[in-house]
């Protein structure tokens, strides 16, 4: 193989496997749009929330990671619960800006009540993915890589098989067609919020153990988690997968730019790219690639 | 005019409903009627006269539009339910078919269907006999059944939509405007199908319809509304023969210039008699 191809290979991969993190990220805004018409600013939160509770019950207490993974899980579930308690039910049907701004706070709420627990300095978190590099004939790849990418392409297909096949998902698709006629069947809006925003800390648990040891646990986390925005741009707020295919095609355009035209136009390229790759994608698709088509009957 | 008669309490009895929305704009202005079991009760009238927003209240749809009743009982087998929330009313066998149709649009015709047994918790196997049931009155949808439902012709979401309202196994159904935009034969279709059940799954009705001819043939009991007000109620019989009502809701004249029901001096006196 020339050995152009194979760097071309090794740096499309490399993105490829970024892009489905950012897909995962992504998956956690689509859940909860879907199901409530809300954009939720503070998935990236949510992250970096979970990341700093593992670490930190590892670090400061001992806990083994077995542990601390599912007592993080469950705390998530228990922070779904709160917000829909106290932040979404009383402000069920006030306008989609509110809510939009309601989730700003709960943003820095649950950064400020993280940091106010576990302090604000960062920590590694090495939960045991080993970091060797790999070798496939001439190309170079990091087995982090490897292993963070597969993790989230089976949560992926997971929570895809999970909207697509079982009867909660179902219920969720119903809810985002049509609050009030999923009133109207029986649905209680409330236990469905409470399960996408379970779904979306589970999903954010994830995104934060893989990411946190990749760059450790820091606020800076929060910056790579909206990584997932230009995705949702590029594959539509209401599509899994959008999301998926979306993710990709950032993960893999960003590394490709960083490295075929950085040098022409300057390094750093990476943070802002898949901006542009998801803006100049609106002008001609507003919806998004995948986004919902607006059946529209005459 | 005929008294309702009936041993029983009615199945629902609503009594001087007053339905505010935003906390301002009072929509229905006490608002009386009752429902026995096993009846198909029509509710007519105008646009705007306040069916959607009777039907809503009954079905507990009103705290999604920042509507809530005000004053006045609403009794739904014996039990008060005024402040119940909808999905507890559907548990109680009290299913509402929106007005528009409704059917969730992106998902399939069947998934739809199966969707309508939530309030039930029943596995997927009992849905999906159920489903066979609901394809022996809608034949239609069976064929339709893999067909995203937002794709559907208008007559096949009326069905859907109804059929969906089946999957929670109601006592009582409330169907607003089964007719909307649709042809005379099919609408004459679902009101044949809306008879049927009444007669073979025992599901009382309560349709709110502008189409008086269709809805009266098909009623036992009446109600008028205009303006927030139940202005007359009777037998389907005794409606259809009231004078004022082939005036104003039949379009059948008297033979003269059509009078303005302006003009009408002794509606006007019996109307707000009545009210």
């Amino acid at each position: 193989m020339p050995i152009e191809l194979s760097f071309f290979l090794e740096v499309l991969v490399g993105g490829l496997l970024a892009g489905m993190m950012y897909s995962l990220v992504a998956l956690g805004f689509v859940l909860i749009f879907k199901a409530s018409g809300i954009f939720n600013f503070a998935q990236a939160a949510m992250v970096l929330f979970a990341a700093m509770f593992i670490a930190g019950m590892h670090q400061r207490y001992g806990v083994p990671f077995w542990l601390a993974i599912p007592l993080t899980i469950v705390l998530m579930i228990g922070v779904a619960w709160i917000i829909e308690r106290v932040v979404l039910r009383p402000l069920v049907n006030q306008e989609p800006i509110i809510m939009f701004m309601s989730t700003i706070g709960i943003f820095f709420a649950l950064i400020g009540f993280a940091e106010m627990i576990w302090g604000s300095r960062s920590r590694s978190l090495d939960i045991g993915i080993p970091q060797d590099p790999i070798f496939v004939g001439d190309m170079l790849f990091q087995s982090y890589d490897l292993v963070a990418g597969g993790i989230a392409l089976v949560l992926v297909l997971l929570l895809a098989l999970f909207a697509q096949r079982t009867r909660m998902g179902r219920v969720l698709r119903a809810v985002a067609d049509d609050h009030q006629a999923a009133q109207a069947v029986g649905i209680r809006l409330s236990t469905v919020w409470v399960v996408v925003w379970s779904i979306a800390g589970f999903v954010a648990v994830v995104a934060g153990v893989v990411w946190g040891g990749n760059l450790g646990v820091q606020p800076v986390m929060v910056d790579v988690a909206f990584k997932a925005l230009p995705v949702l741009l590029l594959g539509g707020l209401t599509s899994i997968h959008g999301a998926i295919i979306a993710g990709l095609i950032i993960g893999a355009g960003e590394s490709l730019a960083e490295v075929y035209l950085g040098p022409i136009i300057g390094g750093g390229i990476d943070n802002w790219f898949a901006y542009v790759i998801a803006m100049a994608f609106m002008v001609y698709r507003p919806e998004g690639m995948f986004g919902e088509k607006i059946i529209e009957r005459i | 005019m005929a008294e309702q008669t009936g041993e029983a309490a009615p199945l629902l009895d609503m009594q001087n409903v007053e339905v505010v929305y935003n906390h301002v704009v009072l929509v229905l202005k006490g608002v009386s009627l009752h429902v026995r079991e096993g009846d198909i009760v029509a509710l007519l009238g105008g646009n705007g006269a306040g069916k959607s927003t009777t039907l809503k209240c009954i079905s507990g749809l009103l705290t999604g539009e920042r509507g809530e009743i005000t004053r006045g009982s609403l009794t739904y087998d014996g039990e008060d339910i005024s402040h119940m929330p909808a999905p507890a009313r559907v548990e109680r066998g009290l299913s509402h078919v929106m007005e528009g149709r409704r059917v969730f649009e992106h998902l399939s015709v069947e998934e739809n269907l199966m969707v309508g047994s939530y309030s039930r918790k029943i596995s997927g196997a009992e849905a999906l006999s159920e489903i066979e049931r609901v394809y022996e009155y809608f034949p239609r949808l069976k064929e339709r059944r893999k067909s995203t439902a937002g794709y559907t012709s208008g007559g096949e979401q009326q069905m859907l939509a109804l059929g969906r309202a089946l999957m929670a196994k109601p006592r009582m159904i409330l169907l607003d405007e089964p007719s909307m935009g649709l042809a005379p034969q099919l609408v004459e279709e679902i009101f044949h199908i809306v008879s049927r059940l009444r007669k073979d799954e025992k599901v009382t009705f309560l349709v709110a319809e502008q189409n008086t001819n269709v809805a009266l043939k098909h009623a036992d009991f009446g109600y008028i509304l205009e303006n927030g007000r139940v202005v007359l109620y009777g037998t389907g019989t005794d409606l259809k023969e009231n004078a004022d009502v082939k005036e104003f809701y039949l379009g059948v004249g008297s033979g003269e210039a059509r009078k303005s029901f302006r003009n009408v001096k002794h509606y006007r006196r019996r109307k707000r008699w009545l009210a």
